[in-house]
């Protein structure tokens, strides 16, 4: 079946018992067993839940993987997956990691003795050279953000293989409908659902899909020990958002095509970062690797960050906040917001300064957008 | 008794849990707010609100409830209560050790021995309802923190929770209270002076049966401060739909936990007369040494039972018989519910240590719910 069908049907599609359309809501803690010496598929919600299951069987389908698990939250997913490295381990991550991951690795699992080496993962070579005898895995993103740099999901595996190491990426800005990094020998790969896969900025959600059995069940050992798990609503609602996440990424991936060309010619623009753009230096990686080029766009103010601020204040109808990958468009600044955690001198030393602007587009008129921007721009 | 005290009592601080809160509409019930992220009113400022991962409305009205009730300085909501002792463990490091109950849930051993041992944690287990040993323990070097589940799961045995966060804080280490069974209708960890209370909340504080919850109160804005971090971090949090659940359950709390501490109690004693049952463990039971303690601090001896009967073969038959009892994992609910600990909730420990501990294969452990006495009664003795 094609990607666009199995958005609706994989997994579990319907209820087994009534027919019903929809998985139900499953808000139950525990299972009443029949026998004292033959437990039934289900007997805690930690351990398993019905609807939860039917999310989870989903994501391992679309991302091509044999287990599919659900988490509190995207960090949650990454925390978890974090642990099946003990004291003394390293790591190799990219250096434009998500600033929540970063936190984490920088402080919580660098006091566990996990040690991390952040490296441009945008260049093999410098990934090669950080390869060290305790290395057990390289985490990687791409497109990166906020800089969409571009990763080469092929090369990195190929490396990670090599070196028997475990291969690990967070495919949020992507989602398995343009990108699916098991497909190109990746071992694990995590979600924050909360973005595209939901889509609708009501969920707080993080997933993990996995190659390989024996990797799937040291990962649900994981999820069901700490038990970050996902409740039931929630993965109701991300079941619910991934019914349309094709309709609504090809949707907001023309609008930021278009997007980004029209930022290209503003005189307020000084930058624009997206993978689309023929001259992006990833542009020949991604579309080795992607069928889209997603539907973030970045760009940095000619004004610097006097002029990013007042974009940010001025403008409408896109909301300032965090997050991203909702049906409304949301415009952040990553200075004080996704990248906070990171100190300022690494942050500006990684491209990130405080002239730049990142942009979640949403399903609204590019001329209704564009507007709104004009509207930032004015005055600068 | 106390019309000048502005702390409202227990009962009425949770029958309006969250009521209020909603200045916009009115809504005498908690919104629901299923939402990621929040408009910042202009750069630079919030609402308080960013992203709910942080902070979100229903669940901070729930900690803010919890705190209250608990006696606490901040609370929080986790995905389960494994996540809630998960975040707690978290703040110890590479080196430290743990003293523990020894009969404790499976889950968290299998938590301590699997996961946080690996990374140098080291956990040590005794029985903290003898004082001598827990004083023993907290002496070794390395110890940072004691664990106590109290009554412990599932021989429901008491610790001195007084007496040994008193002799903890002395050495500098932390207690911590596993507060599940009893619930701060019962019992305030905090003002006996631990400095943490854990909860798995998809027992009692839910009651339903139909939410898995976690909770960690802290006693300290130090405490609280660093939980916060842990859980904005590791993003284990409970979701709105969820979080608000709880809330709901919390409202009938103190009227549930009488009824099921009630009918516990009268089914403890009916079990003790019964000839075929060898063992009752319930701490309201005359002789129990575990009650006066709990007398003491004027808590009632919560709604769990395990008992032992005559031979390994008639408990699984126990189990195949009960009707009204549903054979489930979980306790704390409205519905009771009967386990097997050997098999169920204790499978992760090592059977010589399950052994040990005197959770053998003829032990049953019931979670008693608020149905008629009567029919819980008959129920068992059809299935004895």
């Amino acid at each position: 079946m094609k990607l666009d069908t199995r958005l609706l049907h994989a997994g579990r599609d319907r209820d087994p018992y009534t027919g019903a359309s929809s998985v139900p809501i499953y808000q139950c803690s525990t299972f009443a067993q029949r026998d004292p010496e033959k437990f039934g598929p289900y007997d805690y919600a930690r351990s398993d839940n019905p609807t939860r299951e039917a999310l989870e069987m989903a994501i391992a389908d679309l991302e091509g993987g044999n287990r599919g698990l659900a988490f509190a939250s995207g960090m949650a997913a990454t925390s978890t997956v974090l642990l099946l490295f003990q004291p003394g381990d390293h790591l190799i991550c990219a250096e434009d990691v998500y600033g929540g991951t970063y936190r984490v690795l920088t402080t919580l699992f660098r006091q566990w003795k996990l040690e991390v080496t952040f490296v441009d993962a945008a260049d093999l070579e410098k990934v090669r050279r950080a390869i060290r005898p305790d290395t057990r895995a390289i985490f990687v993103e791409t497109p990166s953000n906020p800089l969409l740099k571009i990763t080469d999901l092929a090369g990195i595996a190929a490396l990670a293989r090599e070196h028997k190491l475990l291969a690990i990426t967070d495919n949020t800005f992507m989602t398995p409908v343009t990108q699916r990094p098991l497909e190109l020998g990746f071992d694990i790969v995590v979600h924050s659902a909360t973005k595209f896969i939901s889509g609708h900025s009501d969920v707080i959600a993080g997933l993990a899909a996995v190659r390989g059995e024996e990797l799937g069940r040291r990962l649900k050992r994981l999820q069901n020990c700490f038990g970050a798990i996902l409740g039931p609503q929630d993965s109701w609602l991300t079941l619910r958002g991934l019914k349309t996440l094709g309709a609504r990424f090809a949707a907001q991936q023309a609008t930021t095509a278009r997007m980004a060309a029209w930022l290209c010619g503003r005189p307020e623009v000084s930058r624009v970062y997206y993978p689309g753009l023929p001259d992006h230096p990833g542009h020949e990686v991604h579309f080795r690797q992607a069928s889209g080029a997603g539907a973030v766009v970045s760009f940095e103010l000619a004004g610097g960050g006097d002029a990013a601020k007042a974009l940010l204040r001025r403008v409408e109808l896109m909301l300032m906040a965090v997050s991203l990958g909702g049906v409304e468009s949301i415009l952040s600044y990553p200075a004080t917001m996704s990248h906070a955690a990171m100190p300022r001198p690494e942050r500006l030393a990684r491209g990130i300064t405080d002239g730049l602007v990142r942009l979640s587009v949403g399903l609204e008129a590019f001329e209704d957008l564009t507007a709104d921007l004009e509207r930032g721009f004015s005055k600068t | 008794m106390c019309a000048k005290s502005t702390t409202p009592h227990l009962e009425t601080l949770l029958a309006q849990a969250g009521c209020g809160r909603d200045a916009s509409t009115g809504a005498l019930a908690m919104p629901i707010y299923q939402v990621a992220t929040f408009q910042h009113p202009a750069l630079g400022q919030s609402t308080g609100f960013d992203y709910s991962r942080t902070s979100n409305p229903t669940r901070l009205a729930l900690e803010q409830t919890l705190a209250a009730a608990e006696g606490g300085v901040r609370s929080f909501a986790f995905a389960s209560g494994m996540a809630a002792l998960d975040c707690v463990v978290r703040l110890f490091r590479p080196g430290d050790e743990l003293v523990l109950t020894e009969d404790l849930y499976g889950g968290t051993y299998r938590l301590l021995e699997q996961i946080v041992r690996p990374l140098g944690i080291t956990a040590h287990y005794v029985d903290t309802s003898q004082p001598a040993q827990v004083a023993e323990a907290l002496a070794r070097p390395g110890v940072r923190a004691v664990l106590l589940e109290t009554p412990s799961n599932p021989l429901l045995k008491i610790a001195d929770i007084r007496a040994i966060a008193a002799q903890a804080r002395a050495r500098g280490q932390l207690t911590i209270v596993d507060n599940t069974f009893l619930t701060f209708a019962n019992l305030r960890p905090l003002a006996m002076g631990a400095d943490l209370a854990v909860y798995s909340a998809s027992k009692y504080l839910g009651g339903h049966n139909d939410v898995i919850a976690g909770v960690v109160v802290a006693g300290s804005p130090e405490l609280a401060d660093r939980l916060a971090f842990l859980q904005n971090a590791t993003g284990a949090i409970l979701g709105p739909q969820d979080s608000w659940l709880l809330l709901r359950g919390l409202k009938t709390l103190p009227l549930r936990l009488e009824r099921q501490q009630r009918n516990a109690q009268l089914l403890a004693e009916w079990l003790a007369r019964h000839p075929r049952v060898t063992a009752v463990h319930y701490p309201g039971l005359p002789g129990h040494p575990g009650g006066a303690l709990l007398a003491a601090e004027k808590s009632g001896c919560g709604a769990m039972i395990s008992f032992a009967v005559a031979s390994a073969a008639q408990a699984p038959e126990v189990l195949r018989r009960v009707r009204v009892f549903r054979f489930a994992e979980s306790l704390g609910g409205v519905e009771s519910l009967i386990t097997y600990p050997c098999q169920q909730t204790h499978a992760d420990i090592p059977a010589a240590l399950r052994a040990r501990l005197g959770i053998h294969d003829r032990l049953l452990r019931l979670s008693v719910g608020i149905e008629h006495i009567d029919d819980l009664r008959a129920d068992l003795e059809n299935a004895l």
